[in-house]
């Protein structure tokens, strides 16, 4: 009796992971050797013909005595600075907006959520004649009114602000989870707050923030990490330019890797910056106790 | 009395700034669109204008027919579509059965390997890419479609994270009762589990197909034979070639991005709640 037990576990134990081996073996041969040998690359200097040759932490020390990768490093940053709040910003005042029904809302949610799901390469191609300085309809709107626009994607200073401006045309994602989690707010919170004399500012800060905080925290981890590897919009738009001011550090990290092979600089790259971008999750995920509202939750 | 219409009127003031902003949102999330069909439709001469003609006069249709004599749009479609529903069916195949090990059977480790694999999601791609383009080179896989069909048929965590929940509304009584009546673990995966699952199944596919049609990174590491790009290296393509060709530019983007739109319609209210479970519900 307690043998066929066993042998019933192990037949069980057999039939689980052969249900789960695709993952099994898509897991080691795309994801465990490839983030142990990228690790191992980026002591090397490698490039592909020729065999990883063992070079310690030069790959590293050069990264830092690199001044375009300074420069790439320090938009990335300044992206990840721009996308991540006003993403979060636009997203939840499109939510607001429309999570109530009124009439045509459903035409409204449509019509803002459809460009999100245009493909990056089209909406870049798209942007770049709606910004374009001279041409574009921005600059012709705003010379109606008198205003000199920018040069926007042609100017240094304007570069990155555009881009992150041209990605809120994503926004309507965020919005959608917004709305899902707006529309879990039981009425009787702000029925409550109503009796009390809260107006509209206090309960949007006191009851609708707090409960969806969940919200925010699945935002910001997903938008952070996504910030960090930003990557088509500035690589078909601008190439990096100009002098540099767009360039992302994913787009630095393809130049070596796949225009100059220098696979082992590069996987020093991808792993400076997986390092950075899972600090900066487990800061948000560390500080989340602090803000983040559980309270609804059986 | 004399309060209440003060109060009907403010419900009237805030109701009305709020439809305006609504307006306003919308118009900025239409008009790059708008942008795009007008100058698609503009001659020569009138894109160079300061300021701007909004509405082209006359209509120049002729620009389609330009665009797509040099814009090779339904070779760089046909590849977007073998890739994307390459992807999507290696998409469908692993993922369900994976999650279905990962909810319904009973084997040593299960939850740690789930743990492992939910984990597996916050690895940013470029550190996972180098490793995997050598292996795609060794086996002479570059400059074709393989390194972007062949990994979806190892699953995707987030897609199989999905499946599973739905997996775990299924009451394990109905597969119990199946077991009982002799049915093998693979039969009750696929005539009981499967057909219960549609939904879930057809949503994936819809992210799936997003995922891979949007994909630009991926093609522009492997593929190399301008035949082979697909859409996402073909528009921007272009850009690079007739970037003066305003109008010809857009109308190629407009072509590119109408079945992104159709597909919208039909899929809407899949794609709506769909993102709504996965962005949160655990």
């Amino acid at each position: 009796m307690k043998k066929s037990l066993s042998a019933k576990k192990k037949a069980d134990n057999l039939v689980g992971i052969l249900f789960a081996s695709p993952w099994f073996i898509g897991f080691v041969i795309f994801t465990a050797y490839p983030i142990l040998a990228s690790l191992f690359f980026s002591f090397t200097e490698y490039h592909i013909t020729l065999p990883p040759k063992w070079i310690g932490t030069g790959n590293y020390t050069r990264l830092f005595e690199d001044s375009l990768f300074i420069k790439a490093f320090y938009n990335t940053l300044a992206y990840v600075a721009g996308l991540v709040p006003i993403g979060l910003i636009v997203g939840l005042v499109i939510a607001l907006l429309l999570v109530k029904p009124f009439k045509g809302r459903n035409f409204y949610r449509g019509t803002i959520y459809i460009p999100s799901l245009v493909p990056l390469y089209a909406m870049a191609t798209i942007s770049l004649w709606f910004f374009s300085p001279y041409f574009g309809i921005v600059n012709g709107l705003l010379s109606y009114v008198g205003i000199n626009g920018p040069l926007w994607l042609s100017d240094e200073k304007w570069v990155k602000f555009t881009i992150v401006l041209i990605a809120q045309w994503g926004a309507g994602t965020t919005a959608l989870i917004y709305m899902a989690a707006i529309n879990d707010i039981p009425n009787e919170l702000y029925e409550a707050a109503m009796l009390d004399g809260a107006n509209k500012w206090q309960m949007f800060w006191k009851i609708t923030l707090p409960i969806i905080s969940p919200a925010t925290l699945y935002y910001l981890i997903i938008a952070t990490i996504g910030a960090f590897q930003i990557f088509d919009l500035p690589q078909i738009m601008t190439g990096g330019g100009p002098n540099n001011a767009s360039l992302s550090y994913v787009m630095y990290l393809y130049r070596h890797a796949f225009r100059y092979m220098n696979m082992g600089l590069a996987s020093a790259m991808a792993w400076f910056l997986f390092l950075i971008s899972l600090i900066l999750v487990m800061l948000i995920f560390t500080t989340s106790a602090r803000w983040v509202f559980y309270g609804t939750k059986q | 009395m004399k309060y209440r219409n003060r109060n009907k009127s403010k419900i009237l003031a805030s109701f009305s700034s709020r439809m305006v902003l609504i307006l306003i949102i919308t118009i900025i999330y239409v008009s790059p669109f708008f942008w795009m069909l007008s100058t698609s439709l503009k001659a020569d001469h009138d894109l160079f204008l300061s300021p701007p003609k909004l509405i082209p006069s006359p209509l120049i249709f002729q620009n389609y027919k330009k665009a797509l004599e040099y814009f090779p749009f339904f070779r760089y479609f046909r590849n977007s579509l073998v890739i994307t529903f390459g992807t999507i069916l290696g998409t469908l195949l692993s993922c369900s059965l994976v999650a279905y090990s990962f909810s319904k059977l009973r084997w040593w480790g299960r939850n740690f390997f789930f743990y492992v694999m939910i984990g597996t999601v916050m690895i940013p791609f470029v550190v996972t890419v180098i490793p995997q383009f050598i292996i795609f080179v060794k086996l002479g896989w570059i400059n074709t479609f393989l390194p972007l069909i062949i990994p979806s048929f190892f699953g995707t965590p987030l897609y199989i994270f999905l499946i599973r929940q739905f997996f775990q509304t299924i009451p394990d009584e109905l597969l119990d009762a199946a077991r009982v009546d002799g049915a093998s673990e693979f039969q009750i995966f696929l005539q009981v589990m499967l057909p219960l699952c549609k939904p879930v199944l057809f949503l994936i596919a819809l992210f799936q197909f997003l995922a891979s049609w949007n994909n630009y990174l991926g093609p522009l590491i492997y593929l190399t034979d301008e035949s082979k790009y697909p859409l996402s290296l073909g528009l921007p393509q272009f850009l690079d070639r007739y970037g003066t060709h305003w109008n010809w530019m857009m109308a190629a983007a407009t072509t590119s991005i109408v079945p992104i739109i159709i597909f919208f319609f039909f899929a809407q209210s899949y794609l709506i709640e769909g993102i709504k479970i996965s962005g949160l519900k655990e």
